[in-house]
């Protein structure tokens, strides 16, 4: 097989892994820039619990109308903003952590979307929900998603400067301006608004590895927030890209298939990153002289 | 010489219990004052209350006239988060708030200013470093120099000099006489009371409630900072609401 057939004719042949490719793209200008915020405000985890929290919402939408993907993305949206805003403001307004009250939250919901979709649905439903499948794209999903990335990157773009005081320095940001907890509610909103779009891609569960992988990948490459903001989105285009084409070539299911490629680079990076790395750590070079 | 601050029986505190306890009293446009008390005394809750931080339990604090943007604020180091990847350049920025707000771009004559502040506290060739890779004093003289660029008519420094070297304090002792000099407003919280009588013409010492505030020769005696060692720093779980009206010193 040549490379030319390996590589591209999958997506010059066919229109599904064109748009699963489209739809990937989007998700990694969308969710890799939230994934770093999440982690380097110490809340990797807590996109994790939000895309669990999703799920009674979306299964709800599958309830009522069946695997209609309109209603489980409202429905989906419709309990993450609830959980979000409940955990922000019992955390905000007493002693408990963040990620304590959204523990909380999250583990009550989960309970609640399995029970919901185990009413009505089988078991080939529960797969979906939880896993997704990127090769069945159709337009209305590839709006959302693209939607979604366009919303995100706004939003972004407003809240950028307060979202990284508040990171470094909260007490300041309060005598300077108060749009400290608009902005963290507004940066939750969007956890919850990218964790919905990767739902139909890659399901409730590995939705927010596109977020999270990349993220972490891209601590070990540069030292300052944009660096690892323009990393996080290459590497999540990379691992969507090179995810289908092992899907496609070997059959392993889409989803896993993207996650896994971004875990592969997670760990190369671990290990050969240039800031940080453990190789690098282990051979330092000579010391300098200044 | 109407009051740049006024506390009036101002409470602060946590949960109900008081950590700064009915103060009274005015801050003078222009004047530099040293709040100085044993830990816990509610040096740090005082200035949250100044900055707006904190909302008093009761009481009230009058500002005369200035915005929140009028304050600059300099925390303790510890409220810091130094893991985070910013660059000092970036750091110093942020005190261009006032400017730039949500949107503005940094052009020339910011940058400007930005490189001017960091060359007034030694950081220039700092730029691009990464805050986590400073030394604490490098750190408090970044936030001196975003201070500096807040350009704020009162400036309120928690424990501005504390593990730091001296040639370091030194240093930043000037910058702070001279903002006095330039008329602003300057209240800080410090430790190192020969620092306060030879440089701080006016002191608070404060234990939870004020123990004595006004020219420093006749605060800092050896009666009144006996009084303030004694205080007691534990909160009282069972303490009944407090009805004492105290003294009122403003009036």
């Amino acid at each position: 097989m040549s490379l030319y057939a390996a590589l591209v004719a999958p997506f010059t042949d066919f229109e599904f892994m064109r748009r699963a490719l489209a739809a990937i793209i989007a998700l990694s200008l969308g969710g890799a820039p939230i994934g770093v915020f999440l982690m380097l405000r110490r809340m990797s985890l807590v996109g994790d619990a939000m895309a669990h929290a999703i799920l009674p919402g979306a299964a709800i939408g599958f309830l009522l109308y069946g695997l209609n993907l309109l209603a489980m993305i409202l429905g989906g949206l419709i309990a993450g903003f609830l959980v979000a805003l409940l955990a922000g403001v019992v955390a905000r307004s007493t002693g408990l952590k963040e990620d304590a009250s959204l523990a909380t939250f999250y583990l009550a919901s989960l309970a609640l979307g399995v029970t919901i979709v185990s009413v009505k649905g089988t078991n080939i439903d529960l797969l979906h929900v939880l896993f997704g499948n990127i090769l069945a794209m159709d337009d209305q999903a590839l709006l959302v998603v693209a939607f979604n990335a366009t919303i995100t990157m706004l939003v972004l773009a407003v809240i950028y400067r307060p979202l990284v005081i508040e990171s470094v320095d909260p007490l300041f940001l309060r005598t300077v301006s108060r749009a400290g907890t608009p902005a963290h509610l507004a940066f939750l909103a969007l956890v919850v608004i990218n964790l919905v779009s990767g739902f139909q891609a890659l399901g409730t569960l590995l939705s927010v590895g596109l977020m999270i992988l990349p993220a972490g990948t891209s601590r070990f490459w540069s030292r300052d927030v944009t660096g690892m903001i323009s990393i996080a989105v290459l590497a999540a285009m990379f691992s969507g890209y090179a995810g289908l084409v092992l899907s496609f070539q070997t059959r392993i299911p889409s989803g896993p298939a993207i996650i896994l490629v971004a875990a592969v680079l997670y760990v190369a990076s671990v290990l050969f990153g240039s800031v940080g790395g453990l190789v690098r750590q282990l051979f330092p070079g000579r010391h300098l002289e200044a | 010489m109407p009051a740049q601050v006024t506390l009036r029986n101002v409470t602060l505190g946590y949960d109900r219990h008081p950590a700064v306890h009915h103060l009274s009293g005015e801050i003078v446009p222009g004047a530099l004052l040293a709040v100085v008390g044993p830990n816990g005394a509610g040096k740090s809750t005082l200035f949250r209350g100044l900055t707006g931080i904190l909302k008093p339990l009761s009481g009230l604090i009058a500002l005369g006239g200035l915005d929140a943007r009028d304050i600059a604020y300099l925390p303790q180091i510890a409220e810091i988060d130094r893991s985070f990847p910013i660059t000092v350049f970036d750091f110093v920025g942020t005190g261009l708030w006032r400017a730039t707000g949500l949107f503005r771009g940094i052009g020339k004559p910011e940058r400007e200013k930005m490189a001017k502040a960091l060359a007034a506290v030694g950081l220039t060739g700092f730029e691009n470093r990464i805050i986590g890779t400073l030394s604490g004093g490098q750190l408090q003289r970044l936030l001196f120099a975003r201070v500096m660029l807040q350009d704020a008519r009162l400036i309120v420094l928690d424990e501005p000099f504390n593990a730091i070297d001296s040639r370091t304090a030194r240093d930043l002792l000037a910058l702070v006489k001279h903002w006095h000099a330039e008329g602003r407003t300057v209240v800080a919280a410090l430790h190192d009371l020969e620092m306060v009588r030879a440089n701080f013409p006016e002191t608070l010492l404060l234990a939870r409630g004020p123990v004595a505030w006004g020219a420093t020769e006749h605060v800092l005696t050896p009666d009144n900072l006996h009084v303030a060692m004694r205080m007691c720093e534990a909160f009282d779980d069972s303490a009944a609401a407090c009805i004492v009206d105290p003294p009122s010193r403003a009036a």
